[in-house]
């Protein structure tokens, strides 16, 4: 070889760069939750509970809620939404019910967690009171009623005449204690 | 960049001026490019046969409606093991192994700039694929989730062979990036004199260009499978909805390493058919700078289409049409290389060697699976095609008769180069034909069944599909066996043969070329001189 350039210089960019793309892989995450959070496009609701501060109610316009419920596949609690669905004026507060019951003879710990469709709809459904800001603990055999208060924006683009509203239950018994959950989990609801 | 004044002296032969051990270590330790673009090739070519057999078991458990010959289990790991070992088995080391043959003899370089790293990145890789083929006789079996492993799939419903598949993928990852590092600081520092940017042929452009996709998109394949690690052993959830993390995200993340990846095994494939397209043409190529731009605005597009893999997932459409017009967009720059490469033939003296005939099928094949992928690239329309046999068959149309005829095609054009004899063209022929006739026979009613509804990674499948897939893997195994073919071509080439010229082919051109066949174990040990 006649010349022996210098390879060091390159090789620690190239390095550098390849350090980079793999923090960056992981920047993905959180930069995901900031984009999702902005553009509700995952269908993820607030976590905070909502306040309904003095909004109008647009009595000209209705739209369909529809409730959903299904607990995880690991999950064995029975879980269903009382109303199936409901037509409400943008605005307007209404007040929901989901059923649990826990069958086994264990105490278990459960949480919900809510994804609104389509998407964008999700930004403006306000709850006001959920019962997945919590962790539920239910004894063997145990039922409980659980309460979701809510409203839709009037803010809500016309497009969207129907909102489905779908929560997954999991089971939380084994991530006890709760302080590692809370965590996991950025649930505002924790801090009330 | 064709007139070069050099003093090579062909007389002497390489073996007796370097003092390699003999044996295995000469090849355990070998720095040499040469060297280690056999390994890389020949590896290449037993993970083809390897990932190959795995697609002959899924063909044979096609063939009729129902399972007959495996469980679903393992027709699964058989679909997901086919595809990374092809993937990252076959067709990304076969691309290492030519750049290792070429880089150096292209650009007038001695060897390559990294030889002991060049070293290791070939030879992890054995372990990387040992553990993969191992966890398949595990307990449970292999994983089975697709080469794309998919959260909560991977995650949630896998077995422990997710942790040998998380580290043999480092592996791989790791090599490759080697391997990137290495291809750019050799092309960075060791051109010959004279060799500037827009004299440098285009296989060596195409593998610059796709060496920096691997260190951009490589690192984050590494950080996806480290998340499916922890996911499923550490109690994150990055994907877990039940700890505040979303599956979605997975496919976001996965994909933006996953659409560049496809780019990192097509535009090599594009550097070999603009050297083989203008020798058998024997017209200088049409268009070079413009290839050198669209290669380059295809690089940089590949950053911003990923989501089109996942216009199902529930994306607002704001994003489904702005992923739907970067996709149509890179249909552009790759017409241009198409219409480039038929410009080149207009009125050329044309003679059909095999090479040439690879790459003329490329040229026609990898267009068809171009316009399947703008057809996926149709939103609304994608509804319809999205996880079907017709994705199979777009996808196997610029693999198979895209990247691997590529492959093919270069094997036959330097054969001679690198071993000094010409191949048996008869056979070579017998083995195109053979193989063009059965992998259209292969993939081209897949389109159909697709269309009809057929749903992809699925061992059984609904009456109505019995005939077309009874021909589907008829011609599945036809393509099998056909490829047996070129491994009697290699053999007798290797053994010997015609004696090659230096040029080989009359109307070759480039540094290559002007060493002798075979080149000797140090390339240019005097730099040419590039006019």
């Amino acid at each position: 070889m006649q010349r022996q350039p210098d390879h060091q210089p390159l090789i620690k960019r190239l390095l550098l760069a390849t350090a980079l793309m793999f923090g960056f892989g992981f920047a993905l995450v959180p930069l995901y939750d900031v984009f999702c959070d902005l553009t509700g496009i995952n269908g993820k609701t607030s976590t905070m509970a909502a306040t309904a501060d003095n909004a109008v109610v647009d009595g000209k316009r209705t739209v369909t809620i529809e409730f959903l419920a299904r607990p995880n596949a690991d999950m064995p609690w029975l879980f269903a939404p009382q109303t199936q669905k409901i037509v409400v004026h943008p605005g307007e507060i209404k007040l929901v019910y989901y059923e649990a019951q826990n069958p086994t003879a264990n105490t278990m710990t459960g949480q919900a967690v809510p994804s609104v469709s389509p998407g964008q709809a999700a930004l403006y459904f306000n709850k006001m009171e959920c019962f997945c800001f919590n962790q539920q603990v239910l004894t063997a055999g145990q039922k409980l009623l659980m309460p979701l208060q809510f409203y839709v924006d009037p803010a809500l683009p016309e497009q969207f005449s129907t909102i489905t509203l779908s929560y997954t239950l999991y089971d939380m018994t084994k991530h006890a204690p709760a302080e590692t959950v809370a965590a996991l989990i950025p649930t505002g609801g924790n801090d009330e | 960049m064709s007139t070069v004044t050099h003093d090579h002296d062909t007389a002497h032969h390489g073996e007796h001026h370097h003092h390699a051990p003999s044996g295995l270590k000469r090849w355990l330790y070998t720095t040499n490019h040469k060297d280690i673009g056999t390994l890389y090739l020949l590896f290449a070519l037993t993970m083809f046969f390897i990932g190959g057999a795995m697609a002959m078991v899924i063909r044979a458990e096609l063939f009729q409606p129902g399972l007959q010959l495996v469980q679903a289990d393992f027709f699964n790991q058989m679909t997901t093991v086919h595809g990374l070992i092809m993937v990252f088995g076959a067709v990304m080391p076969a691309f290492t192994g030519l750049a290792n043959w070429l880089i150096p003899m292209m650009i007038g370089a001695p060897d390559m700039a990294l030889p002991r790293m060049n070293n290791w990145s070939f030879w992890i890789l054995p372990f990387a694929f040992a553990i993969l083929l191992a966890s398949l006789f595990m307990e449970g079996g292999g994983p089975g989730f697709g080469w794309t492993f998919y959260a909560p799939l991977s995650t949630k419903y896998s077995g422990d062979s997710t942790a040998l598949f998380v580290f043999s993928v480092h592996i791989m990852g790791i090599s490759s990036i080697m391997g990137a590092i290495n291809v750019i600081v050799t092309i960075f520092n060791l051109r010959a004199p004279g060799m500037t940017w827009m004299k440098m042929p285009l296989f060596v452009w195409t593998w610059l260009i796709t060496a920096y996709l691997l260190i951009a998109v490589m690192p984050v394949l590494a950080g996806t499978v480290t998340m499916v690690l922890t996911d499923k052993y550490f109690g994150t959830s990055f994907f877990d909805a039940a700890g505040g993390g979303d599956p979605v995200l997975f496919q976001h993340i996965f994909w933006f390493f996953g659409h560049p990846e496809v780019y990192i095994m097509i535009l090599p494939a594009f550097g070999i058919v603009s050297s083989i397209v203008p020798t058998f043409a024997r017209k200088p190529l049409f268009g070079y700078a413009s290839m050198v731009y669209a290669t380059s605005s295809i690089a940089l597009l590949s950053f911003l289409v990923w989501a089109h893999h996942m216009f199902t997932t529930g994306m607002p459409v704001f994003a489904e049409l702005f992923f739907m017009y970067c996709t149509m967009l890179i249909a552009v720059p790759t017409g241009v290389k198409v219409f480039n490469w038929v410009a080149t033939m207009w009125k050329g003296a044309m003679t059909f060697e095999t090479p040439m005939m690879f790459a003329l099928a490329f040229i026609v094949l990898f267009t068809i699976g171009g316009f399947s992928g703008l057809m996926l690239a149709i939103t609304p329309a994608d509804f319809q095609y999205h996880d079907t046999y017709f994705v199979v068959a777009h996808f196997h149309y610029v693999l198979v008769t895209g990247a691997i005829f590529s492959i093919l095609a270069a094997a036959y054009y330097w054969l001679p180069k690198w071993t000094g004899h010409m191949y048996d063209e008869t056979l070579g022929q017998w083995h195109f034909w053979c193989s063009l006739i059965s992998v259209n026979m292969l993939f081209f009613p897949m389109h159909f069944v697709g269309l009809a509804g057929m749903p992809r990674r699925i061992p059984d499948y609904a009456l109505q599909f019995a005939d077309f897939n009874a021909f589907i893997s008829i011609g599945g195994f036809a393509f099998g066996l056909s490829q047996l073919l070129f491994v009697w071509v290699l053999v007798k080439c290797i053994k010997g043969g015609e004696k090659a010229t230096n040029q080989v082919w009359e109307g070759a051109e480039g540094l290559e070329w002007t060493l002798s066949s075979p080149p000797p174990y140090h390339s240019f040990t005097t730099p040419p001189e590039v006019k």
